[in-house]
């Protein structure tokens, strides 16, 4: 389980990655989303998988799942959506103001 | 603190008063004020000298920086003496003269005293420091002060061309000569000249030993213009005329002089430094006599002739340098009489070249014009003048009854004894020497006889000329009269400051106790020496008047200018391909910064997990997998790839949604459920972020422009993605000690909670928390600044 989510994982990486290297405003902000869910998971299974119940003391089992990289992703995840929306809203501004969404063209003047 | 420390720090303490009196006293001369430090200094110094006795060398020493063994340690012998006296002696001139040069009403006096003062405290503190820091650090701020005096008049170009190519040159020497110091200190652990001396041995078995000469040595040429470094010192003349007669002849280019005559007791033995300094110098003292013969400016005649002259004690400091070497142990104290000659030249050239830089400054001030070719017939004019320029040339070109005799005769002593005591082959440094002697008379000739006799041509000037006034002429009289008086009475600083200089200079020659004392006498009976100089007053008067028939001759030896030509090439090609450089891989893509950021996360990363053997695949921990989740697990993979492919811009929002939902699907699996719960919501709210950012989009296109497929980003990316996925196999295999969740497991007793997860994030960590709020705080501020500031700003435009 853990080297099938690793190499899932991996996939979510490449493909961030090629879409981070778009010229593609929109598509870079996705790609970055992507990279995001890839750590998630990536964090998790370099823990070991499904090695006890949920850290939940109230089920009683033998043995619970590592808790502290779920409270690592937990702040993760909050961080990353943050991230995501200021980008996004930025990218939107970029629209607005510029016109156009590719990063060929956002290059400011020459003179610059 | 001792009066000495205070005395060199004086000048400095001036450098702020001196403002302020420019302003609040403005009715007397600036330099009124000014002239008194000099004249103190050199009182205060010459209480140190005695005709009969020479010096008992005298040390002080305050700490500085102890820790780092940096102490400002003052070193008073009869060599350091010998500089002061100059620096302070001159000084005082200089800043008299200045009083009369410089108009009180158009010139910016307040800035140019204060950088004087700033220069003559380097000077005084390069020339008295023992430790090898602060000995660069005054000298570092001998180039800034002169840096500023050379752009004194800072509106001409030509003045800011010369600052700054000056400071380029002997900054850079400068720095490799910092780097020498270090490597000493490396080698001995002090920065004592003293102590490094008394290593000997020691310091020279270093390996380093050599490359640390050549570096001070660079230092020690740069600064003192030795060739090639040669071509700052004629653009240097754009400063005042009193800074080239003080820093540009006789003191700053003779900072490198002190410093090799200084380290002579560490380096001398040794063949690298004769040769380097002895040739380095010949080819100085040729070329710079050589290419003054060619000038017409008169600052830049005297530029090269000061070029010519260091070089000339440059290689008699190397020349007596041999007297330490154990091959000629034997004849050592015959060297030492180069030494001499170096020694009592320099002082004969800080005085005549100030002089002479004077005059130059007074024929400028009343005719208007440097250019030989505008002057002519002034000796009835001007006729102080011209016995004071003639006095001060006749003892450059070394002629009777002036000091410049006795250095050059020596001089002469000198080269004809190495070729006598060394190899055969070695006649050619005294026909160097000779031949550039003749062109020194040449030049010589030129500054009296073009300038003063032939005919007068009073319409070519722009003003119509008259005698100077009384006060200008003062200091270069008092120069020329130092220029007899030591003709006839060489033997007053004889036993007092050149015997005792030498014997600093060559301390190891000397160790044995013999007998060896100064005596400078005007006739030596006929030797060779006085042919030698009875020949270079024939042919350089031949010369001299068959000038204008060989003077094409120049047009084929373009020395000067080539090396001109190649420093100001070099300066605009290193600005040029450094900006092509730059251009190459600054291009302002950010895809293109991004992927040399991947390209080092794969190299760096991927080649030290592969060049380490690093990688471990250990598959025997690994959870058993359901085909549910190994169908949720091909989906998300799937709607990553159509992701790369599609060119619809909803589409692969909702791609982005579906991996996102399957990876809250997973953490169900995984048995996080706080984490699906956050991970659905947080998908849904972006989800309908990103449709609403781009449904209210200006000119809604559904589709992105279509992209290329880009194999370089294919394959940057498959290297991120393999990178990333070898690091996470191997670390899963790799569990160096048992995680710390187990302390997590008591929640319930700790902190009184039953889910771990939460615990941990509110109680046990709880300033990660805290400061992931913050970030969502940030954010929401910035997105709300972002859409509600664009009106405003709209509205200022």
């Amino acid at each position: 389980m853990e080297t099938f989510i690793t190499i899932i994982a991996g996939i979510l990486f490449t493909v961030g990655t090629y879409l981070i290297l778009n010229k593609n405003l929109l598509r870079i902000i996705l790609g970055i989303t992507i990279f995001s869910h890839a750590t998630h998971l990536m964090l998790l299974a370099i823990n070991g998988l499904k090695k006890g119940a949920a850290p939940l003391l109230g089920e009683n089992a033998a043995s619970y799942t590592d808790p502290v990289p779920q409270a690592l992703i937990l702040t993760s995840i909050v961080i990353s959506f943050a991230l995501t929306a200021f980008l996004l809203v930025l990218g939107y501004r970029t629209y607005v103001e510029l016109g156009t969404d590719n990063m060929k063209h956002l290059r400011g003047n020459s003179h610059e | 603190m001792t009066l000495l420390h205070i005395a060199i720090l004086i000048p400095f303490f001036s450098v702020p008063l001196i403002p302020l009196l420019y302003k609040y006293v403005h009715r007397i001369h600036t330099g009124w004020f000014v002239m008194v430090i000099p004249v103190l200094l050199l009182i205060f110094f010459a209480r140190y000298y005695s005709v009969q006795q020479p010096l008992e060398p005298v040390i002080h020493s305050v700490p500085w920086i102890p820790s780092l063994n940096i102490h400002f340690t003052i070193y008073l012998d009869s060599l350091s003496l010998l500089f002061v006296l100059l620096i302070t002696g001159i000084g005082a001139l200089v800043v008299f003269y200045s009083i009369f040069y410089m108009s009180k009403n158009r010139e910016k006096l307040h800035l140019f005293y204060a950088y004087l003062m700033l220069f003559m405290g380097a000077m005084l503190g390069s020339v008295l420091s023992d430790n090898l820091l602060v000995l660069y650090a005054f000298w570092e701020l001998t180039s800034v002060s002169s840096f500023l005096l050379i752009a004194f008049w800072y509106h001409r170009k030509r003045s800011r061309y010369g600052a700054q190519k000056s400071m380029f040159i002997t900054m850079s020497g400068g720095f490799s000569m910092l780097l020498g110091f270090i490597i000493l200190y490396v080698a001995s652990g002090t920065f004592s000249i003293r102590e490094l001396i008394a290593f000997g041995d020691l310091v020279s078995q270093h390996s380093l030993f050599i490359p640390a000469m050549f570096l001070i040595l660079l230092g020690a040429f740069t600064k003192s213009a030795q060739f090639p470094f040669h071509i700052w010192l004629p653009d240097a003349m754009e400063a005042p005329t009193p800074i080239s007669a003080y820093l540009h002849s006789a003191t700053m280019v003779k900072a490198g002089v002190y410093l090799v005559a200084r380290l002579t007791p560490i380096f001398g033995g040794h063949q690298e430094w004769f040769w380097t300094i002895t040739i380095t110098g010949l080819i100085t003292l040729l070329i710079g006599s050589l290419s003054a013969v060619r000038q017409s400016d008169l600052k830049a005649l005297l530029a090269f002739s000061t070029i010519s002259q260091i070089g000339l004690i440059m290689s008699l400091l190397g020349i007596g340098s041999v007297a330490l070497n154990s091959q000629y142990s034997g004849s050592s104290l015959l060297f030492a009489g180069a030494t001499l000659a170096a020694i009592f030249h320099l002082i004969n050239h800080s005085i005549f070249k100030g002089c002479l830089f004077m005059m130059i400054g007074i024929l400028d001030h009343e005719t208007g014009t440097r250019d030989i070719r505008r002057l002519g017939g002034l000796i009835h004019v001007m006729p102080v003048s011209f016995t004071l320029t003639l006095i001060g040339a006749f003892s450059m070109a070394g002629l009777p009854p002036f000091s410049g005799f006795l250095s050059k005769e020596m001089f002469f002593s000198g080269v004809l004894m190495t070729s006598r005591n060394m190899d055969s082959w070695f006649i050619i440094i005294p026909i160097i020497a000779w031949v550039a002697s003749i062109f020194t008379f040449v030049y010589c000739m030129i500054l009296i006889f073009k300038v003063f006799i032939g005919p007068y041509q009073p319409k070519r000037l722009d003003r119509k000329p008259h005698e100077a006034p009384i006060g200008m002429l003062i200091s270069p009289m008092i120069l020329a009269a130092l220029v007899v008086i030591l003709f006839f009475f060489p033997n007053w600083i004889a036993s007092s400051l050149l015997e005792p200089a030498v014997k600093a200079i060559l301390p190891q020659a000397f160790a044995n106790g013999e007998e060896w004392h100064v005596h400078i006498s005007a006739w030596h009976g006929f030797n060779t020496e006085l042919l030698m100089t009875l020949g270079i007053v024939i042919l350089g008067t031949l010369l001299y008047k068959y000038f204008n028939k060989f003077r094409n001759i120049y047009e084929i030896m373009p020395l000067r200018f080539s090396l001109n030509q190649a420093y100001d090439i070099g300066l605009v090609a290193m600005e040029r391909i450094s900006g092509k450089i730059t251009r190459f891989y600054m291009t302002g893509s950010s895809p293109r910064y991004l992927s040399y950021l991947f390209v080092f996360l794969i190299v760096i990363v991927g080649g030290s997990l592969f060049l380490q053997d690093a990688f471990i695949l250990d598959l025997s921990n690994n959870a058993p997998i359901e085909l549910y989740e190994y169908m949720l697990g091909f989906t998300m993979v799937a709607a990553a790839i159509y992701m790369v492919f599609t060119k619809s811009r909803l589409i692969s929002i909702i791609a982005v949604s579906v991996i996102g939902y399957i990876v809250s699907l997973f953490f169900v699996i995984f048995r996080a459920p706080d984490l699906a719960l956050t991970q659905l919501v947080v998908e849904t709210i972006s989800t309908a972020l990103f449709l609403l950012c781009f449904y209210f989009l200006p000119k809604v296109s559904r589709y992105v422009t279509p992209v290329k497929f880009r194999i370089s980003n294919a394959i940057i990316a498959i290297g991120v993605g393999l990178t990333l996925t070898l690091i996470g196999l191997t670390t899963q295999g790799h569990h160096l000690f048992d995680s710390i969740a187990e302390y997590y497991k008591d929640s319930y007793t700790l902190a009184g909670a039953k889910n771990m997860v939460n615990a941990i994030l509110v109680d046990f960590r709880a300033f990660d928390t805290m400061l992931e709020i913050v970030v969502l705080f940030a954010a929401g501020v910035g997105i709300y600044t972002l859409i509600n500031l664009r009106h405003a700003g709209r509205k200022n435009q």
